[in-house]
């Protein structure tokens, strides 16, 4: 490249005026029959892509990703499973070795060696060979940690009931609800109800009374007598009222389902 | 015409020697599936980039619904998912393109230890791909809790009680990712979103630009 005295740049850049035929650089020197990546190369390349690409979608509209119901800190009945490229990790600790007094083994020790190793491998394996036969040592930990890493996956997979948890933990669709203000039983709702319920019945002070599994009695007595933290005495009417605003209370949830 | 505008471009910011560097070199025989179909195998880090770059852009459409805050969170996705044209697929693409991800970055890594395309001199470049392995990972379970339904709660709750109980740091590990010392909650899922969403795709696109330099500064390793 020309430097120094003489060379003429673009404007005050330090872009050289000069220009350079676009002509690809010779490559005779490499062996073999090599071909431009650009464009030769990428438009056999983009191929494979749309390949990859179509089985990608199929497998994606074949199973639509999985939604389970919202997030309730208070099940303690859940039992918490992984994303399965953690499974191993998590059937690790489930061995007496890597719990309990040795948990630190489990968490911190066993993965921090495998992984550790894994950064390091080019340092560890220093020799000068590349083909497998030459890195005995190199190939045998790594096929025993892959064996370990699919065995610990499928034990822990093995285990678990997909279908039945994908059944328990449906989401509930928000329910669409239709209160009918001309209800004979609505006035005494108003009244009576709405101000802790809510005037779609989505609760508020109290709990939502949409996806009530109460018989119309029940739900008489409890608004006569309470339940909970509800006071007593929250309907004050007559009992024909009373049957009215218990009829409404149901219609709602009916057309709620 | 296009001509004309490249070279009025090429003018003032000389870059011929850019896009040369980019993309004008030979493909070696012995990667090139076209003469030996074996080479297939060079394949794998080309679709695990592929991958990326989907979950890039699926996941910038998802930002464009979900709502990082736990009354909405659930809400929003159960929204994109029944409601939003083609939500169903962009979502089923991320949460798929999650695991897939993962399984070429796999297959990569073992081709590359297998071949022994680590020694020298490409040492650093294997090591920062075991980096990007591990950003992968905590992608992985950062984006997990977002859906903010049962099984990302309780898995995440999980996660941070086994972070908890690293020696000296523990404590503030789990505070540092939770937000709480002991709630999983609103501050959990803004800062899973934000580690998800800036903190870990910030590292990534350093870590895979240091990968391609370093892969076009020494070429790809030779026959075995």
């Amino acid at each position: 490249m020309h430097k120094g005295k003489g060379m003429k740049f673009v404007g005050d850049s330090r872009i050289s005026a000069e220009r350079k035929p676009n002509i690809p650089k010779d490559y005779s020197e490499y062996p073999g029959r090599t071909e431009a990546f650009w464009p030769n190369f990428l438009l056999k390349e983009w191929l494979v892509g749309a390949v990859f690409l179509v089985g990608f979608l199929c497998l994606t509209l074949a199973h639509p990703s999985p939604l389970e119901g919202m997030a309730d800190p208070t099940d303690a009945a859940y039992i918490p499973l992984p994303d399965w490229y953690f499974l191993f990790l998590y059937e690790l600790l489930k061995y007496e070795f890597a719990s309990g007094d040795w948990t630190l083994m489990g968490i911190l020790i066993l993965p921090g060696l495998a992984f550790g190793a894994l950064l390091l491998a080019p340092f560890l394996d220093n020799g000068p060979g590349r083909r497998p036969h030459q890195r005995p040592v190199a190939i045998g930990m790594m096929l025993l940690g892959l064996v370990a890493v699919v065995w610990l996956t499928y034990t822990s997979a093995a285990h678990v009931d997909w279908e039945g948890r994908a059944e328990a933990n449906k989401p509930i669709p928000p329910a669409e609800v239709t209160v009918d203000d001309s209800h004979p039983g609505f006035a005494a709702y108003e009244n009576s109800c709405l101000a802790c319920h809510g005037a779609e019945l989505e609760g508020g002070a109290g709990p939502a009374l949409v996806g009530l599994e109460l018989s119309a009695e029940e739900i008489a007595t409890i608004a006569v007598d309470g339940i909970g933290t509800m006071p007593p005495d929250q309907f004050q009417g007559t009992d024909e009222e009373l049957e009215q605003l218990v009829d409404f209370i149901i219609t709602v949830n009916e057309s709620a389902e | 015409m296009l001509q004309k505008i490249y070279d009025w471009i090429d003018d003032r910011i000389d870059i011929t020697p850019i896009w040369r560097d980019i993309a004008d070199h030979e493909v070696p025989e012995h990667v090139n599936p076209a003469h030996h179909f074996s080479a297939f195998v060079y394949c794998f880090g080309g679709l695990t980039f592929f991958v990326v770059v989907i979950q890039i852009l699926s996941g910038m459409f998802l930002t464009m619904y979900y709502v990082p805050d736990i009354e909405n969170a659930w809400k929003s996705v159960y929204y994109l998912q029944t409601e939003v044209a083609h939500g169903q697929i962009v979502r089923g693409m991320h949460h798929w393109g999650a695991s897939v991800v993962i399984v070429m970055l796999l297959l990569h890594t073992l081709r590359v230890f297998f071949q022994g395309a680590y020694k020298k001199p490409r040492e650093l470049n294997w090591m920062v791909g075991v980096l990007i392995f591990f950003v992968m990972l905590g992608l992985g379970f950062t984006g997990y809790l977002l859906p903010w339904d049962n099984k990302a709660y309780f898995a995440t709750q999980v996660g941070l009680e086994i972070a908890e109980q690293v020696p000296f740091i523990g404590q503030e590990l789990k505070t540092l990712l939770a937000g709480d010392a002991t709630i999983v909650g609103a501050q959990t899922l803004t800062r899973f979103f934000a580690i998800h969403v800036f903190f870990l795709p910030g590292a990534l696109f350093a870590l895979l630009a240091i990968h391609f330099v370093l892969i076009r500064r020494q070429g790809i390793s030779g026959p075995l």
